[in-house]
């Protein structure tokens, strides 16, 4: 379907990324497991690296990779923290 | 049909639909009796030694026994030819429409063809049917498919597998409720309802200030799912807000209540629907809720105007999703509000006033016009505050049981106005900060040596007749708290085609 744009189109159709932060330290990372084997062994591994430089981390998990996470898992994470990294892949 | 839409010489469009030069083309639909009659006709044509395109709207196998139909059943030949009428013959010489002839006519489609024994036997004359690229609704879409509508809004692709509704509400254009897809099929529909050409700007809307084109207002009528008749009146209330004394900007980024409310007054209203009966102030009219709420969308989606955005409101209101309706003239006895401010009886206009929501006045006792008048100005009093004064315009609405009161015992608006006018004189001692051991009130400096100090600023008092039959139940309206020069002032502006 196509639509004609009902605004002053002063911004883009495409919406822009979330800038990143120009840092992670003082930030709270949540880790975001997806039930995907191995994926702890990933998230480990990152939770040690962000650990040693300070950077405060929340580990999450949702119950399965095959669908999108439930909606309070993800109310929580967006609550809880600054940014997320996911192990999306084995 | 315009050549705007056609998007080609009209005298030229035949052959460059067709291919043919010189030759004729038919066109007919088998749903047809007169195009069922012709059929020996058309086939006598199509042996003889000119080229004949025979092009059938809903099936190829027709007219029978013709070699080499042409399948238009998208319509896309019927929509070039400008062809209103099966069956139509159309004779083209040098690649030029030199004639046409619509329906059976003998001696016409003689003179055409020159074959002067086409059709003996036939009866002399047979009105056609109607082309099939006519029917209601197919004319809007072959415009889209093959005309040359151009829109300056930029497209919007939206993914199959995506729901379009979960679509605009990801963007930001909704008010909170479901939209209909602004397509543009629809808006090419919306924008048939004014005379306006789509690229004229209307003025710079706020907070943006953007330029608000007709095109735009129709983008966002479909939206807030207006039908096409509505656009004058969406139109005129869009130019109404950006009039400089209405003062949009502000009343969207005030921290106060208010919102833009609409009120319709003259014979448009009665033609397109809209209710100023029972329930006019609720909902469940389509024109009265989907006016109000294109105003809106065009204040969210081109000025820019959102809540925690430039929109400050404190509370906010209801109305800030619609407020729209219309006075009640053909049941009252009173002069129509428009005309009270200075247009002629039979104009049809939008005034919009910078109010905040609906405070019922109940009075089921009062059988005198002096009565119900002290009642009025009791409930005007606590506009803003009980205590305030000059700061905030009101509307009255009255409805048909109070209003009788008035007109049996003649009083017009003006009267009961005058007497409000004397009613709502408040005491200094009463409405001065600190009295009755409330701070807020008004200041003694804006007091001076007055005894007393109007409720309401000059002008400021809006009279409307609204409402149902039944039940004694009026209303006041509060408008902004900043009224007036200092904030907004309610315009009153015609709706034109």
């Amino acid at each position: 379907m196509e639509l004609l744009d009902p605004t002053s189109e002063i911004s883009p159709v495409r919406r822009a990324r979330k800038a990143p932060p120009d840092r992670i330290a003082g930030l709270t990372v949540g880790l975001l497991d997806i039930s995907k084997p191995r994926g702890n062994v990933f998230l480990d591994r990152i939770e040690q690296r962000l650990g040693e430089k300070g950077v405060a981390v929340k580990r999450y998990r949702k119950p399965t990779f095959t669908r999108p996470a439930p909606n309070d898992l993800a109310q929580k994470i967006a609550s809880e923290v600054d940014l997320v990294i996911e192990g999306l892949a084995d | 049909m315009s050549e705007r839409i056609l998007g080609v010489n009209a005298s030229i469009a035949a052959s460059a639909a067709t291919g043919v030069t010189d030759g004729f083309v038919l066109v007919a639909k088998r749903d047809c009796q007169t195009c069922d009659l012709v059929q020996p006709v058309v086939r006598e044509l199509a042996a003889g030694p000119r080229t004949v395109a025979v092009y059938s709207q809903d099936d190829p196998t027709f007219p029978e026994g013709v070699a080499g139909v042409r399948d238009d059943r998208a319509l896309e030949v019927s929509f070039r030819l400008a062809i209103e009428t099966v069956p139509t013959l159309i004779r083209l010489e040098g690649g030029r429409e030199v004639e046409r002839v619509v329906g059976w006519q003998r001696d016409e489609w003689r003179a055409l063809t020159g074959v002067n024994s086409l059709g003996e036997g036939l009866p002399a004359w047979r009105p056609g049917c109607g082309s099939k690229s006519v029917e209601p609704g197919i004319v809007d879409e072959l415009e889209i498919k093959y005309g040359d509508v151009a829109f300056q809004s930029r497209r919007i692709e939206i993914d199959p597998h995506e729901d379009e509704i979960e679509a605009m509400y990801s963007r930001g254009w909704s008010d909170g409720l479901p939209l209909v897809p602004p397509t543009r099929l629809r808006v090419h529909r919306m924008l048939k309802g004014t005379a306006r050409k789509p690229s004229d700007v209307l003025g710079l809307l706020p907070p943006d200030l953007q330029p608000i084109t007709v095109e735009k207002v129709a983008v966002n009528a479909v939206m807030a799912g207006c039908a096409p008749e509505y656009m004058p009146v969406v139109i005129a209330a869009v130019e109404a807000v950006l009039l400089e004394p209405f003062n949009m900007h502000g009343v969207l980024a005030t921290t106060m209540f208010c919102t833009p409310i609409v009120i319709v007054n003259g014979p448009v209203a009665r033609s397109i629907g809209m209710n100023a009966r029972g329930n006019a102030l609720g909902q469940g009219n389509r024109a009265n809720a989907t006016i109000g709420r294109a105003v809106q969308l065009c204040v969210r989606n081109v000025g820019g105007g959102r809540p925690q955005g430039v929109d400050r409101s404190t509370l906010g209101t209801p109305g800030k999703y619609t407020f729209c309706f219309a006075e009640d003239e053909e049941h009252s006895f009173w002069e129509p509000m428009s005309v009270e401010r200075g247009f002629a009886a039979g104009v049809s206009t939008v005034t919009v006033f910078a109010g905040d929501a609906v405070h019922g006045i109940v009075d089921q006792q009062s059988r005198t016009p002096e009565s119900l008048a002290r009642t009025f100005a009791l409930s005007l009093r606590s506009v803003n505050h009980w205590k305030l004064a000059q700061g905030a315009d009101a509307i009255l609405v009255v409805c048909p049981e109070h209003e009788r009161t008035f007109r049996a015992a003649g009083w017009t608006k003006a009267r009961l106005r005058q007497e409000l006018d004397g009613l709502l004189q408040l005491p200094a001692e009463e409405v001065v900060r600190g009295a009755g051991g409330i701070a807020e009130g008004v200041p003694a400096a804006a007091l001076g040596d007055r005894k007393t100090i109007p409720k309401f600023r000059k002008d400021g008092l809006l009279i409307v007749r609204a409402g149902g039959e039944a039940g004694m139940f009026s209303a006041v309206i509060a408008g902004w708290g900043a009224s007036g020069a200092i904030g907004s002032t309610p315009v009153t502006h015609p709706i034109k085609d």
